[in-house]
């Protein structure tokens, strides 16, 4: 089957209450031939149960009883389809301010994001949050789905000024580039299908933008990290001096014959079997599942990270971090941590909360408050051990943490490293 | 920055990625937890799981024991396929068995027949008497809407029990499978896979599979819609006609309550073909027990099922 050479884009949909998500993800997934009859016959029985006249395609993914009860999503819904031209993963999370951790989830594992908005309603503090929360998040692709246009009697001058609006606040956050397309969900207009009702615009639909967007991958001068997840030793006759790391590329890629460094520790060694999941590789690439063999029998256990020998990751005990609180519990200057970084957790201690975000503009506006679940902040973290850290915006995966709690293993908050070396709050 | 990011497609197939994701949540899981187990059926799902674990960890053994609950209710066919496979992967197999619990008079026969939501008790007193605290399924999002908000690491409570509200967010990588004693976590490696990735795999991989997958004549009887194969669970009534068809299974689970569909599939890839055309998905067409209202998976879950 020649489907077996597509690619994979995995896209996240954020929006305020009743900017109509739901309602967008349902038509999309119903424009693509993604819903069965026996799903869209549920969804139809239900509606016609609460006195709709037609189906209420947003029952397609409020999936919990809570979610039905209250008519609203409350948790990260993840959607598959695919189309002739490739296959899609869906994160499709809530816009409630008590359900942002669910949205940081969602944009975390994406490559674009869909903001939705309402042409009535026009950029709200809830989309000033969420850009915010991309931003801090890296994401590089943004495509702002301009809904409910029948309200707006398909006004061009109405989108444009919107479209304006959501320019500046992309550039004040330093979002390079975005697409703006202007949309009826409810009725599937610029969604799979081009509209009728808006000559105006010569741009792509939802699906186009999604199947032609490049999936991001990283060329070959990104610097080689690999989180050593599982030391395989099979201890017997066969395969009695076999000692393989086994792990994801993290970053960039691997070849026989590389020499790598092995750090905390700083021990130097040489690649020379790259063992696939099929069988032996010339070279691995970034998100591939290996394990590798190296020329020196060095003790090497879960936890350490594989960096290229050229560009290692700084080794450092003291690090300045994004985080964005995903927990009831708020996180103070002073609290003790485990920190989970890479395939390593070590305790840690907040030294100090070093300012918390105005949403609107990514500026630290109060200092030394603690902060609270939803509340993105700057802290400065020392850990009880050394270990490789990178900037978030040049490596994510090994620029990115977690903090958990101590006593009840609770994902306390995510962190995204901004720097290694001390530094004081600029204002 | 000291390097650009080009846009250039990615040499990994979407297959390539789902395969190296697994891997990663596998050997993420033995790296981290005590004791683990794999939940195998015999199902096409679990005969993935295990050929992944085998790719994870080779050229060593597979790190972990498997359970199947067994419901009493199973196709012959896969009983003996389950043998085959644990032995060919050299993997420990541990059976439960729904019927001892009826015997013992902890379990009640239920009016329909239907054993699946019988599983949850004998798994949860499997769990807690080998002290398992990761469990392995191969349950995935694009099956029902309760599963398609389950995290890969989801934690469960000392009574089995998923709660939708205290799930853990799971950000890049990074899986946090920190659990009390007595708790455990359910792992979920195929969660982004969907009914056609796993053909596309098993036929890309050269899995063999039960031969009920694959279209067969058989006797079965209609009941609400479905297809259903006689046997020692009760069925049919004597107002159900029995007749031959030729059918295949596109799940397997208890005989009373997965139904076949009408099928001249005869290989993997006829299958794929089959599926490319279905306007009926994989639980809606063969599953009784999800029919059963608009929240039963979440329901289910809820009492510590899968």
């Amino acid at each position: 089957m020649s489907t077996d050479t597509r690619d994979l884009l995995r896209f996240t949909t954020v929006g305020s209450v009743d900017d109509g998500k739901s309602t967008l993800v349902g038509r999309i997934l119903h424009d693509t031939k993604s819903i069965l009859v026996d799903t869209m016959a549920a969804v139809e029985s239900v509606s016609k149960a609460r006195g709709l006249t037609q189906a209420d395609l947003a029952l397609l993914t409020d999936g919990l009883r809570s979610e039905r009860e209250q008519g609203i999503t409350i948790d990260v819904a993840y959607r598959y389809f695919s189309t002739a031209k490739r296959s899609f993963i869906l994160n499709d999370t809530p816009g409630h301010v008590q359900y942002t951790r669910n949205m940081v989830t969602g944009a975390s594992n994406a490559d674009v994001a869909v903001i939705l908005i309402d042409a009535r309603q026009g950029i709200l503090e809830q989309t000033q949050r969420h850009l915010t929360i991309l931003s801090l998040l890296g994401m590089k692709r943004i495509l702002l789905a301009v809904n409910k246009m029948d309200l707006v009697d398909y006004s061009e001058l109405r989108f444009l000024e919107i479209e304006k609006a959501f320019k500046d606040l992309s550039e004040a956050l330093g979002i390079a580039e975005f697409t703006a397309i202007p949309v009826c969900a409810l009725i599937g207009d610029n969604v799979v299908f081009e509209s009728n009702s808006m000559a105006w615009y010569k741009g792509p639909t939802i699906l186009d933008y999604l199947e032609s967007v490049p999936v991001l991958t990283a060329d070959r001068t990104e610097p080689f990290r690999f989180p050593v997840q599982y030391v395989i030793r099979p201890r017997d006759d066969k395969f009695h001096d076999y000692r393989a790391y086994a792990g994801k590329v993290a970053h960039g890629t691997v070849k026989v014959g590389d020499q790598v460094i092995v750090q905390p520790d700083g021990r130097k060694s040489t690649v020379v079997a790259i063992d696939g999941l099929s069988g032996p590789l010339e070279e691995a690439v970034t998100s591939q599942s290996v394990a590798l063999r190296l020329s020196d029998d060095i003790d090497i256990s879960r936890g350490a990270l594989i960096s290229g020998i050229t560009n290692p990751a700084t080794v450092s005990d003291l690090l300045i971090a994004n985080v964005s609180i995903l927990s009831d519990h708020a996180l103070d200057a002073g609290d003790r941590v485990y920190f989970q970084h890479g395939t390593k957790v070590v305790l840690a201690i907040v030294e100090s909360i070093i300012g918390k975000y105005d949403l609107n503009s990514l500026t630290p506006i109060s200092f030394n408050e603690e902060l609270q679940l939803n509340d993105l902040g700057v802290v400065k973290i020392r850990l009880s051990q050394e270990l490789p850290l990178d900037r978030f915006s040049d490596l994510p995966k090994t620029g990115s943490f977690l903090l958990v709690n101590q006593f009840n293993g609770a994902t306390i908050a995510a962190g995204m490293i901004t720097t290694d070396i001390e530094l004081e709050p600029s204002i | 920055m000291w390097f650009t990011y080009v846009t250039a497609t990615s040499k990994l197939t979407q297959l390539d990625l789902l395969e190296s994701e697994a891997v990663h949540i596998m050997r993420e899981t033995a790296g981290t937890f005590e004791r683990t187990v794999l939940l195998f059926s015999g199902g096409k799902d679990s005969i993935v799981m295990l050929h992944l674990a085998a790719k994870a960890f080779a050229p060593a053994r597979i790190p972990f024991v498997a359970l199947h609950v067994d419901t009493g209710h199973n196709f012959p066919e896969v009983l003996d396929f389950r043998d085959k496979c644990v032995e060919k992967y050299g993997i420990e197999l541990k059976v439960a068995l729904v019927q001892d619990y009826i015997d013992a008079g902890k379990l009640e026969e239920r009016d329909d027949g239907t054993r699946n939501p019988l599983q949850t008790l004998p798994l949860l007193d499997a769990i807690n008497s080998n002290k398992y605290d990761a469990v392995f399924g191969g349950g995935r999002r694009d099956e029902e809407k309760a599963r398609a908000k389950e995290r890969i690491f989801s934690l469960r409570n000392e009574f089995g029990q998923w709660d939708p509200k205290r799930q853990r967010p799971e950000l890049w990588d990074l899986y946090n499978g920190r659990h009390k004693p007595g708790e455990h976590v359910r792992v979920f490696p195929l969660s982004n896979w969907t009914e056609f990735d796993i053909w596309q795999y098993i036929a890309r991989e050269k899995i063999d599979l039960p031969s009920i997958y694959f279209a067969h004549t058989r006797s079965v009887f209609n009941r609400s819609g479905m297809w259903l194969a006689p046997g020692e669970w009760g069925g049919p009534k004597s107002s159900e006609e029995v007749k031959p068809l030729q059918v295949r299974y596109r799940t397997v689970g208890d005989m009373s309550c997965t139904g076949a569909v009408v099928s001249s599939a005869v290989t993997v890839e006829e299958i794929i073909v089959e599926i490319l055309a279905s306007t009926v998905t994989e639980r809606g067409a063969t599953r009784a027990d999800d029919k059963l209202s608009e929240a039963a998976m979440e329901d289910r879950k809820r009492e510590g099922y899968f």
